[in-house]
């Protein structure tokens, strides 16, 4: 076994009902190591939030088909029974969610919440889960904690609600967090102290974390590398700095140009024309072709194999190489 | 919390007092003079305005409404015109006979509502929610008296298993919950619970899976918890509206089983409103309608009460 917290092989995902078959992901491989961060970039329906919560096999049961191999902390994901995945989800993996009001339990206690939690996967009795829970409340540094242990969710700010959440997810010490844009849906000031709160707690209790944005400044605050994601498929993944210095990948490039950084002032923005394909019909060849500015008869036959300047820094796309001296000139 | 509970209990005497209000107006709203539906028709003036002081039906009628519910409040509610006899002695048999009906069926119609209307809730879109949704659409709209009628074609006449009238084997006098009475029961109470039956399979199965469909579920199977804990939330979540269905159903049965009553000849409520119409009965009416309507009122006081304690959303809004 290597040492690798989360193994990814050709990862597909697919929504299969009467009418359609949805191809969500389609072909994902990465790894993870202990106490790194990716962060999985792309716009709705890129295929990110599907592949995070494939992760801990959320996506619903009856009509998901997961292909390819996953391994998360040993486990083997893609030929579990749904018993040993529920005993892996909140022990091994666990996940925040978007949006803390609607993600919580309206009518049950934040303190009854983690304690639900601690006692389904620990041999505990209940005074030490609720001794566990006023713990978590103050790693998640809310203020008079005990008094929240005993309040609702929706007596509570979005910002001290989505601590709650982490706290729920952190309480029976996961090696893999998972965060399905966890900061989307809090007021500015109080992302970026969410931001930090999961920087340093993942440094405290040595996570792994995998994190779903859209928001490139979150993905550059946060992550230790980054993979961009269209379609399904990882069309680049490096480390942060130098994807976000030196993007590779035409759409990587769109992304950055879209998106308010150091420009000059006045500079217009850049905007990526088209729209995502439909999952349903899945061009052949590069996904993204159709969008690109660059794209050419050479794009259309198979999609593009990851391919790269430097070991770590690969990106789908034929003319990676002209890429690189582009930016070289 | 305690004030709200207490600021609830408060509204609930307003309530019964207009409820007692519209009782008393019966008599007046009623066609024609009340006298004349006590002395006969050939009465000498001396004779009517004699009954007419003796009921207090000189007075003016805000005075009127005051001795009445003077009266109602310690618990007079006056006497029967056809026989005589107080009109609480009259409604007390027929209330707890109506009371046992109602609560058996209730609680047969709310556990086959519950039963059917969580498996089509989770379910849902499925075979068994189909069949569980058809047997709900039925269940509402199969018109009672007529399915009474079949059951006792059915069991009392073809096979002669159940008796088909009565609530006992000497009728109205006692009740004890041996065989010999709780046959009687059967058919009634089967009747009855068929209306709540599905009216509580809707009502279940559509919050059930409306719960089923939010994001916390998906947070709590993130959590690891099993499928009977997963479960135990949903109750949760789904009882303060279900909880509101069954408490009209109940206050529903309480006072409309009316034509039920009438076919298998129970002597509860529905059957005595019913007689009390036949013969002009006011008094009886009145109480009736009163004991009803109180009843009705504190069976929603109870279930506020009830989703306070499940919802603390309630409260504190």
């Amino acid at each position: 076994m290597t040492g690798n917290l989360v193994e990814a092989r050709d990862l597909h995902v697919r929504f299969v009902t009467r009418d359609a078959t949805v191809r969500a992901v389609n072909g994902v491989s990465f790894d993870l190591a202990p106490r790194e961060t990716l962060c999985i970039l792309g716009e709705s329906g890129s295929g990110k939030s599907v592949t995070l919560r494939a992760l801990m096999r959320l996506n619903p049961a009856k009509r998901t088909v997961v292909e390819g191999r996953l391994r998360v902390g040993g486990h083997d994901l893609v030929a579990a029974k749904e018993r040993t995945l529920s005993d892996i989800r909140g022990s091994v993996v666990s996940m925040i969610f978007q949006e803390p009001m609607t993600a919580l339990d309206p009518v049950f206690t934040i303190g009854r919440q983690i304690r639900e939690t601690i006692l389904r996967h620990e041999a505990v009795g209940r005074a030490e889960a609720d001794r566990r829970a006023l713990e978590l409340l103050e790693l998640v540094q809310i203020p008079s904690a005990r008094r929240r242990l005993d309040a609702y969710p929706h007596e509570m700010s979005g910002g001290l609600r989505q601590r709650a959440m982490i706290a729920i997810a952190l309480s029976c010490r996961p090696k893999l967090l998972l965060a399905d844009e966890p900061t989307t849906a809090l007021d500015a000031t109080v992302q970026i102290q969410i931001l930090l709160l999961l920087k340093q707690l993942q440094a405290e209790l040595g996570m792994g974390m995998i994190f779903v944005t859209h928001d490139l400044g979150v993905a550059g605050e946060i992550a230790d590398r980054v993979a961009v994601m269209y379609a399904g498929r990882f069309v680049e993944e490096g480390p942060v700095g130098a994807l976000m210095r030196a993007p590779l990948h035409p759409y990587t490039r769109g992304l950055l140009g879209a998106t308010v950084h150091d420009q000059p002032r006045g500079q217009r923005l850049t905007t990526i024309p088209g729209a995502p394909p439909n999952l349903e019909h899945l061009p052949r060849g590069c996904a993204f072709a159709p969008r690109c500015a660059l794209a050419e008869a050479a794009c259309l036959p198979a999609v593009p194999t990851l391919r790269g300047p430097e070991p770590g820094h690969r990106a789908r796309c034929i003319r990676v190489q002209e890429c690189g001296l582009e930016r070289a000139a | 919390m305690m004030f709200y509970v207490i600021r609830r209990i408060l509204y609930a005497v307003p309530i019964a007092l207009s409820v007692g209000l519209v009782c008393f107006m019966l008599v007046h709203i009623a066609p024609g003079d009340p006298v004349n539906a006590i002395v006969p028709p050939d009465a000498p003036q001396a004779v009517v305005e004699q009954v007419r002081r003796a009921y207090g039906l000189d007075k003016p009628l805000p005075v009127q409404f005051a001795l009445w519910l003077g009266h109602v409040l310690q618990g007079d509610l006056g006497r029967s015109l056809a026989t005589g006899r107080p009109v609480w002695e009259e409604l007390r048999g027929a209330v707890a006979n109506t009371l046992r009906l109602a609560v058996v069926a209730s609680v047969l119609g709310f556990l086959i509502g519950a039963v059917l209307g969580g498996l089509s809730g989770v379910f849902r879109g499925r075979l068994i929610d189909r069949a569980a949704t058809t047997v709900a659409v039925a269940g509402v709209s199969v018109p009672h008296y007529w399915l009474g009628m079949v059951l006792v074609i059915t069991f009392s006449v073809t096979f002669n298993v159940l008796p088909a009238m009565g609530a006992g084997p000497d009728n109205a006098a006692g009740w004890g919950w041996d065989w010999a009475h709780i046959r009687h029961l059967i058919l009634p109470s089967v009747t009855l619970a068929v209306i709540p039956a599905g009216i509580i399979t809707r009502a279940i199965r559509g919050t059930v899976s409306e719960i089923l469909g939010q994001e916390f579920i998906g947070t709590l199977r993130g959590k690891g918890l099993r499928g009977r804990t997963v479960a135990y939330h949903v109750v949760i979540n789904a009882a303060p509206q279900v909880l509101a269905v069954m408490g009209l159903q109940l206050g529903y049965l309480m006072g409309g089983s009316i034509l039920v009553e009438t076919v298998f000849s129970w002597p509860g409520t529905g059957f005595l409103l019913n007689s009390a119409i036949f013969q002009r009965d006011i008094p009886v009416l009145q109480g009736t309608i009163l004991v009803l309507a109180i009843f009705f009122v504190l069976v929603n006081l109870m279930v506020d009460l009830m989703q306070t304690v499940l919802d603390p959303r309630i409260s504190r809004a």
